[in-house]
């Protein structure tokens, strides 16, 4: 299997002179399955140098899945240049949305609304087709086989394991590791205690022995009591996970915005240095914009 | 048995997804949203006093689409499965809808109904404390009893007409209203409120219990047994009003459940005095909607 990043960055695309090492696009993973299909993890704005990587290979059949709805991991996807192009088949893979009523379809055609694009679904030239996907239940793509998690961010967000030949990937896209909302001693703190770890448990399982985990890692330590809620996790938190799945290697990603590459170095190495000698043979990495693994 | 045709349920569902919520929870649910810093218990505390909203909340989460581990029965399981902020928009969308107008065709009182609703659901919880013999989850027989009466709702929205037939029979013959209602209407609300929650998915556990809750018999269940009860204290203390003030007897394997006839569990419930003026707060009763 191959893993390659096109966009790494949370939020909003962040170029200029102090992201240039790690890169300012926001999320899009390529993921090749051993006979080559093209998996494409999310359509932020890394979706378009990927898309002008792909025009050496057309007819391309892409499988584009979306963790979910927010503006980072969607904007590409109109310039995704193969939808344009005849005898392309492009499918979208992503949630139903329990507030609209809706799955994929919705992810572009709110996109392409003629005020804020030029350009008209019905002027999309290649096959599409939009899959809704349900939590847990495992679809195939050629050769891989992918089981969509759901995991824990303001709307829903599906995380997504990757099999082919005995090598496994995991992308949380967005998650925050769950929280209670009663303070301990209120009448539901037991119950909803009880549900996250089970939850917590349940994810782990989903991840478990995968040989790359790309995981939501935000925020610092210091940073995260301000922005509870807000749907992301922390270095350290994806660091735990990582721990208890018994991950290989723990890709962190989601690169804050406002964070230069030397203060991202800096915020990063002074994770490590918590974990150091707790974390056994895992190999964390942070995502970088062009990184490629083959494995 | 009762059955609904294929028709009538599937025209009754379609109804309900439009159906607004109460009051008192559309108007708390904007006040909160509005708030970017609200507390989600509070959110919680809401969502799970209405009847509306928790049916659809539910109705969603159980779903074949999400195919959970296991069925959701409660308001904080889908903030932990679905996240507070999807809830929280679900929520609101549902306000959106207005709120149910205290008024209706059927001149069914929709805020003394609610008022029913949750002192039931509050009394049958604390029975479920009180007097269970087995691992029930008291918030099992909360949600039996909060959901109990909901196909009246749906009939005094839906079918006003022959529902004010059905209030005015039992008034007139002293029947129970879900006997009057198998005359005027065919069906009664234990049939359609069983109906609706298993068309939607919802543990067979709860379907049965709104199927049953007025034909308790030998075999039942803690949840039914708490749900029969409560009713029963609701209907005798008066604590709001769903139409039906005919208070039933407990049948020989209630007694033996709570070893006692329905006065001694009312003696052995204690002061309710709390619960029940918490429930006229959000029932909203006495004021104009």
């Amino acid at each position: 299997m191959k893993l390659k990043f096109w966009g790494v960055r949370g939020s909003i695309p962040s170029p200029g002179e102090k992201t240039m090492r790690y890169g300012g696009n926001t999320t899009c993973l390529e993921v090749r399955s051993d006979d080559n299909d093209l998996i494409i993890l999310d359509g932020g704005t890394g979706i378009f140098p990927l898309a002008q990587s792909l025009l050496k290979e057309l007819p391309v059949k892409a499988h584009i899945f979306n963790s979910h709805s927010h503006w980072d991991h969607i904007q590409g996807l109109p310039f995704f240049i193969p939808i344009f192009i005849p005898g392309n088949t492009i499918k979208l893979y992503s949630a139903f949305d329990p507030i609209s009523g809706e799955g994929p379809e919705r992810i572009i055609s709110v996109q392409l609304q003629y005020s804020f694009f030029p350009v008209r679904e019905a002027e999309m030239k290649s096959q599409i087709d939009y899959v809704a996907l349900m939590p847990n239940v495992q679809i195939e793509v050629g050769s891989a086989k992918i089981t969509p998690i759901l995991l824990n961010h303001p709307v829903i967000n599906l995380g997504y394991r990757i099999d082919c030949n005995n090598k496994s990937i995991f992308f949380t896209g967005d998650h925050e590791p769950h929280y209670n909302i009663y303070e301990d001693g209120d009448s539901g703190y037991a119950e909803v205690q009880g549900l996250i770890e089970e939850q917590r448990r349940s994810i782990v399982k989903a991840m478990r022995g995968v040989d790359i985990l790309v995981a939501d890692s935000s925020y610092t330590l210091e940073e995260y009591p301000s922005k509870k809620g807000w749907g992301h996790g922390t270095f350290d938190s994806s660091i735990q996970l990582a721990v208890d799945a018994g991950v290989k290697i723990l890709y962190c990603t989601h690169h804050e915005p406002t964070r230069s590459d030397d203060e991202l170095e800096k915020v990063f190495a002074a994770a490590l240095a918590r974990h150091a000698g707790k974390v056994g043979d895992l190999d964390i990495r942070l995502a970088r914009e062009g990184a490629e693994i083959i494995f | 048995m009762i059955e609904t045709s294929a028709e009538l349920t599937k025209k009754l569902s379609n109804a309900v997804e439009k159906m607004p919520a109460f009051p008192k929870s559309v108007q708390r649910i904007l006040e909160l949203t509005r708030d970017i810093n609200c507390q989600p218990k509070e959110l919680v505390m809401v969502i799970e006093k209405d009847p509306v909203m928790t049916m659809k909340l539910l109705r969603l989460l159980n779903s074949a689409y999400y195919s959970f581990p296991k069925e959701i029965t409660s308001v904080n399981q889908s903030v932990v499965y679905l996240g507070l902020n999807t809830v929280k928009n679900m929520a609101l969308s549902f306000a959106a809808m207005g709120s149910l107008p205290q008024q209706n065709a059927a001149g069914f009182d929709v805020q003394q109904y609610l008022l029913h609703s949750l002192t039931t659901a509050s009394i049958a919880r604390i029975l479920c404390q009180k007097f269970s013999k087995d691992d029930t989850d008291p918030a099992d027989c909360y949600l039996a009893g909060l959901l109990h009466d909901f196909g009246k709702v749906v009939f005094a929205q839906f079918m006003p007409a022959e529902f004010r037939e059905a209030l005015a029979l039992s008034k007139e013959q002293c029947i129970p209203l879900y006997l009057a209602e198998q005359q005027m209407i065919g069906t009664d609300h234990t049939v359609v409120g069983g109906m609706l929650v298993e068309r939607w998915q919802f543990p067979k556990r709860l379907t049965n219990n709104i199927s049953n809750h007025h034909n308790v018999t030998d075999a039942d269940s803690t949840v039914l047994n708490c749900l029969f009860a409560a009713n029963q204290i609701s209907k005798q203390l008066s604590l709001g009003y769903a139409g039906d003030s005919i208070v039933e007897d407990f049948p020989p394997a209630l007694l033996e459940f709570f070893g006692g006839s329905l006065q001694d569990v009312i003696v052995r419930l204690g002061d309710i005095s709390q619960l029940s003026s918490e429930a006229q707060v959000f029932a909203q009763v006495g004021k104009g909607s």
